[in-house]
């Protein structure tokens, strides 16, 4: 069974000139199957921690470790992790100009399945997956997020998760900025990859309404660059109620 | 509505991307064309035209010190059945009908060559096979013209295709005739050293449509003005381009649409990568309606996709309208940078370094390319584009 394991993770980045220390220690463990989902206060580092995980080159790590079934995933290239079954979806996905969508997916099911996959089956597969996702087919032949509303940026992240079919999957702010309808197809796409048992999922997010569509088992409050405190699914219910104050007591973050 | 307008859009800025200051067309030659080198002054690199130059690169071109050698240029013509091929000497009535040189080293080159080459695609004849013509650069420094012209309804496809090391001024003229379809493929694929200079004038006849792909790799400085004028109404022009400026290469494109004649079309779409250290690529298009050419439809576009840090874009759409009357005109211009951001998030996909580069190129190309329509060459761009890459990830 795949596991990630976060020990002691120590992140900082580099902004004007001085190095600020980002992640505080950071400790989590994350096995396939389970849904974990982390609630924090703006800045307290969530994103951090995603982008870390991913190998973003911004980010420093200066201590801890993280393995995925034992491997070092931090000594891998940011693609190497994505093939060793790590995804993140991304906050602010990024626009690609010149590549198509359809290029870019079987591009990268090719990278992470480690061979290109049918033509005839591929395409069925694509077109099947968008329809549940309520994108048009259109979309197919924009270029990568170019010109993408908010929402269908997110639609069209869920929609490599459920073509990439990781062994870990960050979402970070998937639901962020989505309507009640939009909601609820991204949720839908999150646990139809969830129901196969075969992800663990990392589900960042401000918001309690995507936790009815996506029960966790683990509900962590993230503050001050680390985690503060860790519960079932009623901390999420504690946290809509009081809010992050009881944590950001004494400055710890923004 | 006779007064001038000038709408200049410039390129979006990130990085080490320059955009430069807008000029008209009428203020940018600091002298008027002419056939004669002695009509131009030697620049000093201030001028208008010249200024993006590096002229100390252009190895006496635009000085009068550089002499013809021996060894200049070796040129072999493989010409389909039914085209007539010539040698002919400076006073061939059909040399230069296309424009005059608007510069001092398309002056040089005009003042210089001793033969003249003139390719003549009698009318109505239609060619299943292009004309190719190999230019291959042997070292040392040559001067030359070259004429392609096609006789009413006339049909062709000319592949120039640049090679080897050389210091080359050379101009081109296109003369179509009535309803004649020309299609042009200037390919510059010199090797590192090589510097190439030239003007390539088009004259477009009435219904006649001419289509040009400029796609340029390789030299250490090349600098091209790929120029079109009308001769008669309904004629069309589309002048596609593609560089891949590397580290150090200057690559410079200078177009001029003169739309000097009513309801006549044109379509400019040049695109271009860099990457490298002093990469330099230049690119002026120039669209001038004049007041008679009513009814003018015309588009420009330059699109720039910088790799690396280093390199540098100056890119100067200008379009100059002495009519209203038109059906349309527009122009854009856009430089943008494959940043680190869009790296992540191809290779947060699975997707190595090398072919999210690749991804990425292919993709901004793609539509010029597979315009070309003929096959070799297509392979051939792409090919070219792969190994550019290959050099610059490994
Ligand atoms: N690349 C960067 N350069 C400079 N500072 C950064 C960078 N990335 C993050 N930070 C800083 O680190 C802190 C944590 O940011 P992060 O984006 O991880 O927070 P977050 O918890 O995801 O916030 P939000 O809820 O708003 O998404 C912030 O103070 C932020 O400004
Ligand atoms: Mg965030």
């Amino acid at each position: 069974m795949a596991t990630l394991e976060i020990r002691d993770l120590h992140v900082t980045v580099e902004a004007d000139n001085a190095t600020k220390e980002i992640l505080k220690g950071v400790d989590l463990t994350v096995k396939q199957g389970e849904t974990h989902a982390i609630m924090g206060p703006n800045g307290s580092g969530k994103s951090t921690l995603a982008y870390s995980l991913a190998g973003h080159p911004k980010y420093t790590i200066t201590g801890g470790t993280v393995t995925l079934d034992g491997e070092d995933v931090l000594e891998m290239s940011v693609d190497e992790r994505a093939r060793a079954g790590l995804f993140l979806a991304m906050q602010y996905p990024v626009e690609v100009p010149g590549v198509s969508v359809s290029n870019f997916l079987r591009t990268s099911a090719t990278a992470v399945r480690g061979e290109a996959p049918k033509l005839r089956h591929w395409v069925k597969e694509v077109r099947e997956t968008m329809e549940r996702l309520n994108m048009d087919p259109s979309f197919a032949e924009r270029n990568v997020n170019e010109g993408f509303s908010g929402g269908e940026k997110k639609r069209h992240e869920i929609l490599q998760l459920e073509l990439l079919k990781p062994k870990i999957a960050i979402l970070d702010e998937t639901d962020s900025g989505l309507d009640v309808d939009a909601l609820r197809v991204v949720s839908e796409g999150v646990n139809r990859v969830r129901e196969t048992g075969e992800v663990g999922t990392l589900l960042i997010t401000h918001y309690t309404r995507i936790l009815r569509y996506i029960k966790p088992d683990h509900v962590h409050v993230f503050a001050g660059g680390r985690i503060a405190e860790s519960g079932g699914a009623e901390l999420a219910d504690k946290l809509e109620a009081e809010g992050y104050e009881a944590y950001t007591k004494g400055g710890a973050s923004e | 509505m006779a007064e001038a307008q000038n709408i200049p859009v410039g390129s979006t800025t990130a990085g080490q991307i320059a955009v430069a200051a807008e000029s008209t067309v009428a203020t940018r030659m600091s002298a008027p064309a002419s056939f004669d080198v002695a009509d131009f002054p030697v620049p000093h690199g201030r001028e208008e035209e010249w200024r993006f130059t590096p002229l100390e690169r252009l190895r006496g071109l635009h000085d009068g010190t550089a002499a013809a050698t021996g060894d200049g240029v070796k040129v072999d013509i493989d010409a389909p059945e039914g085209v007539v091929v010539e040698t002919v000497g400076r006073d061939d009535a059909r040399i230069g009908r296309a424009g005059a040189p608007v510069d001092r080293v398309a002056a040089q080159a005009y003042s210089a060559f001793e033969k003249a080459g003139v390719l003549t695609v009698p009318k109505e004849t239609v060619l299943t096979e292009p004309i190719r013509i190999a230019v291959h650069g042997e070292g040392g420094t040559a001067y030359a013209h070259q004429v392609v012209e096609l006789g009413a309804f006339a049909e062709a496809v000319v592949v120039i295709d640049h090679t080897g090391d050389a210091v080359l001024a050379a101009n081109v003229d296109y003369v179509l005739g009535d309803g004649a379809k020309l299609t042009v493929v200037s390919v510059q694929d010199w090797d590192d050293k090589a510097v190439h200079v030239g003007q390539h004038n088009a004259l477009v006849g009435r219904d006649a449509t001419f289509k040009s792909f400029v796609v340029t790799f390789g030299g250490d400085l090349v600098r091209l003005h790929p120029r079109v004028a009308y001769a008669g109404p309904g004629g069309e022009a589309e002048l596609f381009g593609l560089y891949f400026t590397d580290q150090g290469q200057h690559q410079e494109h200078r177009l001029l649409v003169d739309h000097n004649i009513p309801h006549c079309k044109s379509n400019v779409v040049y695109k271009g990568a860099l990457q490298g250290d002093d990469a330099h690529a230049v690119w002026i298009g120039d669209v001038l309606i004049e007041a008679a050419a009513e009814g003018t439809d015309t588009y420009e576009m330059n699109r720039n996709l910088v790799l690396t840090d280093g390199a540098r874009v100056d890119s100067v759409p200008n379009l100059e309208i002495e009519t209203g009357e038109i059906v349309g005109a527009g122009h854009a211009s856009a430089t943008g940078r494959f940043d680190d951001e869009q790296l992540f998030y191809l290779m947060a996909r699975g997707i190595p370094e090398i072919d999210a580069r690749r991804l990425v190129v292919r993709g901004f190309f793609a539509e010029l390319v597979q315009q070309i329509g003929v096959a070799d060459i297509e392979e051939r761009l792409i090919a070219k584009i792969e190994e550019e890459l290959e050099a610059s990830v490994g």
